[in-house]
């Protein structure tokens, strides 16, 4: 499977790989990691007419880390971003979510932004930068603009960015104060894409009582959401907070698909169960904190 | 003094050049050739009503384009129906490209030649090809149900009947104390080598003939069809099979349409072809195995002894036969497996689907018929009450009572006789590798961590080593390299390091003198071909036949020059002594030299050789009935196969959130005969277990109503990674064969046969809940469980209000 | 202005040699390798970045060679299966130790996935302290993302271990 004839540019400015995408037309397309381009290209599900490669440009590679949280550039790595322990101790769910990511070959060469950029409901990334209530730094000929993740996510495979334009950066905000986070998936091989995910973030307030619960899925609708589920333990101290009832709530607010690896009800099931693993972690993580505070 | 090798775990000679990058596979070969490519059908019934090329043309490196119509004399025929038999009634095959009806999504229409693949395939995207869909026929029921036809003039769908009866099974079954019946399911995987196939022709235009690699695991039977097609004589055609890159069955079919078009393609063109098929192909245009579903009625008695066995079977064949139905036969056969049954009945109709065809995939029907037999004692077990393990201990075939005559007719068309084995050696070998009376223990502890444990078994018996014959040549060069060649070919298994340490045990010369060559009709050209475990098994001891006469020649000439008796010599590290004289001996090599009385000496070795030469005038210097050469052919043709056995068994844990099934332990018991190299065996059999979990919880060729492969993908076809093979721990025994000169059975296939049954029986021992279709995964065992209607096990309705899964 | 081509020149190194080809930019790296640069030990099996028989190191890190374009690895270092062993001084090669280890352990069978596994492996090995126990998660990353149809990995992840304990014993 080779893929069909295209033109291809390797710009060496944010400036050029903006002009060649608007000379090029429609047709263009960004090339980051290509982990997720590629094999469309070479089973023709895609014939981009231009490739815009965008692996030259520089400033775009590193992972900034701040009290407000992570940017990550365009040309991080998945790995790198795993490995680094700044934006780790920052926002956890980054490293959390990543290592979920495919396997190490494809994590050597693929992007946090470019699988954003994908939109694909499989993929962690999305449902993270939505859980984080995160949003896109992306370069267009009027200049650079910043779009929220709700904005983003339009359809499967679907971004709202349109005409030329390149995400330079991710922006994940910081795990807010006496919070944690955890991420699960069920996936029918590891490294497989998720049957389910499920990422959730548990805030407690002073007293260490629940004040917030939010969660995100993967594989589970065609674009991300996330849901509130505060109202299934809102108030009630985290050590005897009833997670499987908000588990079960989540199962209500989901609406997954079947397909050939798992039926509509069996992701629903893991919507649940993944959401209940993951509450009881994340809490276990926010009590620890207020503890520290 | 050297060390006997057989039997040995030598490191393989084939490593050498493939741990260096330097394997020579069939894509590496021919890096000037033009390229092919297809046009395959994205439809799975329909007839073609215009092939338009048009703007095809203008692609730049686009050489040639084929149709049917470009198709002459014997390529224009049907391809071949290799195994004819007479119950195989309507046995269809398809044409190298499709005339007028396509009959699968995958099926090829056109061939594209450019000067390379990527060319070659913008050409054959921009062919237009016209189709008017026909109704699709998908899954053994709807073929049955013949609502619609694969070939209108074979209405009912059924290519063949098959049917073998040891006695008269209803009366015996309306006088059994017990019966029980029921219907299980198991669905379509494949082979998937790592290598999809391949071919590579070149034409000799002054010399007129031909010469073709192909990723195949039946080269001189590619000679023989490529001959005949193109109306070649058979001297002008060398077929080479050269590294490949896995079989497991898919390999054996030929010709492929691609094996006869591609060489068609590089005489027409005057230029070197090549195909190498990329996975998508594979996908849609190779073969797959195993769908089955099978009704099965079964007599007992109160202890759990069969008394009659009736098996009526739905083969899922695909759309067309080339293979015959060796496939149903083997299940059909090795159904009984290591167990008395004193009347059995087997009826299997192979239908026709709108599918890929389905050919052997390792096991190659075995695994099946293992499934219907191994459950069939799990359901006697659970209605009894009685251990799974005791009811198969009760029905086994005894040590004493071999040979074992089941009245049955083998896929080689001999009868199904057990030569040698010990059933009872290998269960009480499992039960102690596994720990099957103490898993109870384990029960109560994986419940503490809040998971559902189950243990399940499965007993096989396996039918090796087919003929009709291999055959072996071996000859010693004056050099001292020692030439080693069999026709039939080599995709992994070891055989250039297994045929040599037969030789060097055989021959008394250093295994690094050895050089073996499999799959080349240059060197070989009789032969059958690598299916069914039959490699060692008989190109092994027709190779030791030929080193036998090899040996017995040179230590004839041996004995003339040093005035001894051939008894009283022998053959160590390629020296020919006198027993307990050193000093008194001549290198084989130079007996090389000798057994070829030429005239003119060409270098060291041959002038050296010329001290070592008697003079006898009253002979001639080639006596009569000799021949030139340390040199000797043999080969091996069996009076029947022979049956190797084995004995798996799994235990499972199983999340009662997510229904995922982890496999925690895998035994296996396995037993080939003797055995040539103790460590390719096992690598074998660890092959197999990996194939068998895949076939059990992961593989499974999704096809839609509209015959459409959901899973045409690595991603999405899951075989297995390293992640999802259990450790397995392994236990031999060995009761050679009494019926070829090694005394060797086939291990190809053991690791793969009982796979199925044993996690079937693992998982349903966890839940409660009769499984009657595999694989299974976590999605199909929770809608299992949840459902109202599915049957509990008699064991897991006993276990009600105890606390276990229920 | 950046150009915008069908076809391009690159220069690489591969294997420690400096490499010149002229390819269609849509040309993927696993066919440079294998067609214009003439390394046929990189094999393909399956060109969507799942099965990992086509895995090279670029610049020391394991990738999917059918996942690249080869223009995208113009002035890098690429590492293939046969750069793994060394010259000695003799005109011989010594391999690797994660090459030796796949023929102990019979860690290969038709070996059209090994070279996938042991650029993998190997670059895996070479980045760790091998005196440092191997943990079952390091394994995995090793071997966990390439498929094999034929050795059932069992013999795979004892090489990684065999390989590891050679190269602790010969720092």
């Amino acid at each position: 499977m080779k893929p069909a004839p295209f033109r291809y540019a390797d710009p060496d400015t944010l400036e050029e790989a903006l002009a060649v995408l608007s000379d090029e037309g429609a047709g263009a397309k960004v090339l980051a990691g290509g982990q997720s381009l590629l094999p469309l290209l070479s089973m023709r599900l895609a014939a981009p007419s231009t490739l815009v490669d965008i692996n030259r440009v520089p400033g775009l590679d590193s992972v900034e880390v701040t009290g407000d949280g992570v940017t990550v550039g365009a040309l991080v790595r998945h790995n790198a971003l795993l490995g680094d322990d700044a934006a780790a101790r920052v926002q956890p769910l980054l490293a959390r979510a990543t290592a979920n990511v495919a396997h190490p070959a494809i994590r050597n060469r693929g992007t946090t932004v470019g699988s954003i950029a994908h939109a694909d409901p499989s993929g962690e990334m999305t449902s993270v930068l939505a859980l984080t209530d995160g949003s896109v730094t992306v370069a267009t000929p009027a200049g650079p603009q910043t779009v929220e993740w709700r904005d983003l996510f339009v359809g499967p495979l679907e971004t709202s960015i349109s005409g030329p334009a390149v995400v330079t950066s991710a922006f994940f905000p910081a795990l807010p104060a006496r919070s944690g986070t955890a991420f699960a998936e069920v996936a029918r091989r590891k490294g497989d894409y998720a049957v389910c995910g499920a990422g959730v973030v548990v805030t407690l307030d002073a007293d260490r009582r629940v004040e917030r619960v939010r969660a995100s899925y993967v594989s589970v609708g065609i674009t991300p959401e996330v849901l509130d589920l505060t109202e299934a333990v809102a108030g009630k101290p985290v050590d005897s907070a009833d997670w499987a009832a908000a588990g079960a709530l989540a199962r209500t607010m989901v609406d997954p698909d079947t397909d050939i690896h798992a039926s509509a009800d069996y992701r629903r099931l893991l919507v649940g169960v993944l959401t209940e693993r993951t509450l009881r972690d994340a809490a276990a993580e926010a009590t620890a904190r207020v503890t520290c505070e | 003094m050297t060390t006997k090798l057989f039997g040995e775990p030598v490191r393989r000679r084939e490593d050498a050049r493939l741990i260096i990058g330097k394997g020579r596979y069939l894509d590496d070969i021919g890096h000037t050739a033009l390229a092919a490519a297809f046009v395959r059908s994205p439809h799975a019934h329909a007839r073609i009503t215009d092939i338009d090329v048009e703007r095809a043309l203008d692609v730049e490196g686009l050489i040639a384009i084929y149709t049917y119509d470009d198709l002459t004399g014997p390529m224009a025929e049907p391809l071949p129906v290799l195994i004819p038999h007479p119950q195989l009634t309507a046995p269809r095959t398809n044409y190298p490209l499709a005339r007028d009806i396509v009959r699968h999504v995958g099926e090829a229409v056109v061939m594209v030649i450019a000067t390379d693949r990527y060319i070659a395939e913008d050409a054959a995207e921009r062919i237009v090809v016209s189709y008017e869909e026909l109704p699709v026929v998908v899954g053994v029921d709807a073929a049955h149900a013949a609502k619609a036809a694969v070939h209108d003039d074979v209405p009912d769908n059924v290519a063949a009947r098959h049917h073998q009866e040891t006695g008269d099974v209803e009366p015996a079954l309306a006088a059994s104390p017990r019966t029980l019946s029921f219907t299980q399911y198991i669905e379509r995987s494949a082979s998937m080598p790592m290598e999809g196939k391949g071919v590579h022709a070149r034409w000799d235009a002054d010399d007129r003939s031909l010469r073709v690699y192909s990723s195949t695991q039946a080269s001189t039977s590619v000679r023989a069809a490529i001959a005949a097609k193109l109306e070649l004589s058979l001297d002008k055609v060398e077929v080479i099979a050269p590294d490949v890159g896995g079989g497991f069955g898919v390999k054996i079919v030929h010709p492929w349409p691609e094996e006869l078009l591609i060489p068609m393609a590089a005489i027409a063109l005057g230029a070197e072809v090549k195909w190498a098929e990329d996975r998508r192909e594979h996908f849609i245009s190779s073969a797959h195995e195993r769908q089955q579903r099978q009704d099965i009625t079964v007599g007992y008695d109160d202890e759990g002894r069969i008394t009659a066995l009736d098996v009526r079977v739905l083969h899922d064949h695909g759309a067309y036969t080339p293979y015959g139905i060796i496939v149903p036969i083997i299940t059909a056969t090795q159904l009984v497996g290591p167990y008395v049954i004193p009347v059995y009945r087997v009826r299997i109709d192979s239908v026709y689907t709108n599918t890929v065809i389905v050919t052997p995939y390792r096991g190659a029907g075995r695994p099946q018929a293992c499934y219907a037999m191994e459950r069939t004692m799990d359901r006697i077990a659970d209605e009894l009450g009685i251990d799974r393990a005791l009811v198969r201990e009760r029905n086994l075939i005894q040590p004493d009572q071999f040979p074992y005559d089941h009245h049955l007719t083998f896929q080689d068309g001999r009868p199904v006789i057990y030569d040698s084995g010990d059933y009872p050696g290998l269960m009480d070998k499992l039960k102690t590798l596994v720990g099957w009376d103490s898993v109870d223990a384990l029960r109560t502890d994986a419940a503490a961590r809040g998971k559902h444990l189950g243990i399940g078994m499965a007993l096989y018996v396996e039918g090796t080593g087919p003929g009709p014959y291999e055959g072996g040549h071996v000859q010693v060069l004056g050099s001292g390299k020692v030439l080693v060649s069999t026709g039939l070919t080599s995709q992994g298994q070891g055989h250039e390091t297994a045929f040599a340490q037969i030789v060097a045990s055989e021959l008394g010369v250093p295994i690094e003198d050895i050089e073996v060559t499999t799959g080349d009709t240059r060197r070989f050209g009789y032969a059958v071909g690598t299916f069914a475990s039959r490699a060692a098994v008989m190109s092994g001891n027709a190779i030791a036949l030929a080193a036998r006469g090899v040996r017995e020649k040179a230590l004839r000439i041996a004995a003339d020059v040093l005035e001894a008796a051939p008894e009283d010599l022998e053959i160590d590290e390629g020296l020919i002594q006198v027993k307990g004289v050193p000093g008194t001996s001549i290198p084989l090599r130079t007996v090389a030299v000798l057994s070829n009385p030429l005239r003119y000496a060409f270098d060291e070795a041959a002038k050296q050789a010329t001290q070592f030469t008697t003079h006898d005038d009253s002979k001639p210097p080639v006596a009569v009935g000799d021949a030139p050469g340390l040199e000797h052919r043999d080969y091996y043709s069996p009076l029947r196969s022979t049956f190797a056995s084995g004995a798996h068994a799994a235990i499972v844990e199983i999340d009662p959130a997510t229904w995922e099934i982890d496999i925690v332990k895998y035994a296996v018991v396995h037993d080939c005969g003797n055995v040539v190299n103790p460590m390719i065996v096992e690598g074998q059999v660890q092959g197999g277990v990996a194939q068998g979990v895949g076939g059990a919880l992961y593989e499974r060729m999704v096809y839609d109503q509209d015959g459409q492969l959901q899973n045409a993908s690595y991603m999405d076809f899951l075989m297995p990674y390293s992640s999802e093979v259990p450790d397995v721990v392994i236990d031999h025994q060995t009761t050679p064969s009494p019926l070829n000169p090694l005394g060797i059975k086939g291990a190809g296939e053991a690791g793969v046969i009982p796979g199925t049954a044993a996690i079937a029986s693992a998982i349903e021992d966890a839940v409660g809940r009769r499984i009657s279709s595999m694989p299974i995964s976590p999605t199909e065992l929770y809608d299992l469980v949840r459902n109202p209607d599915s049957e509990l096990t008699a064991v897991a309705a006993g276990r009600a209000g105890t606390g276990v899964m229920a | 202005m950046t150009s915008v081509d069908t076809d391009r020149t690159i220069t690489l190194t591969v294997n420690g040699v400096p490499r010149e080809a002229t390819v269609p930019v849509r040309r993927l790296l696993s066919d440079a390798l294998r067609h214009d640069l003439g390394l046929t030990g990189t094999h393909v099996g399956c060109e969507h970045g799942v099965c990992g028989a086509c895995t090279v190191l670029v610049d020391g890190d394991p990738v999917r060679s059918c996942l690249l374009l080869a223009v995208q690895v113009d002035g890098h270092e690429v590492t293939t299966v046969e750069g793994l062993a060394h010259a000695d001084h003799q005109g011989g090669q010594i391999l690797h130790p994660v090459q030796e280890a796949f023929r102990e352990c019979h860690a290969l069978q038709c070996g059209f996935c090994t070279p996938g596994f042991l650029t993998t492996i190997a670059a895996g090995l070479d980045k760790r302290d091998n005196a440092a126990e191997l943990t079952e998660e390091e394994v995995d990353d090793m071997v966990g993302g390439n498929l094999c149809r034929c050795t059932g990995y069992a013999n795979i992840k004892k090489a990684v271990h065999h390989a590891n304990a050679t190269m602790r014993d010969r720092a």
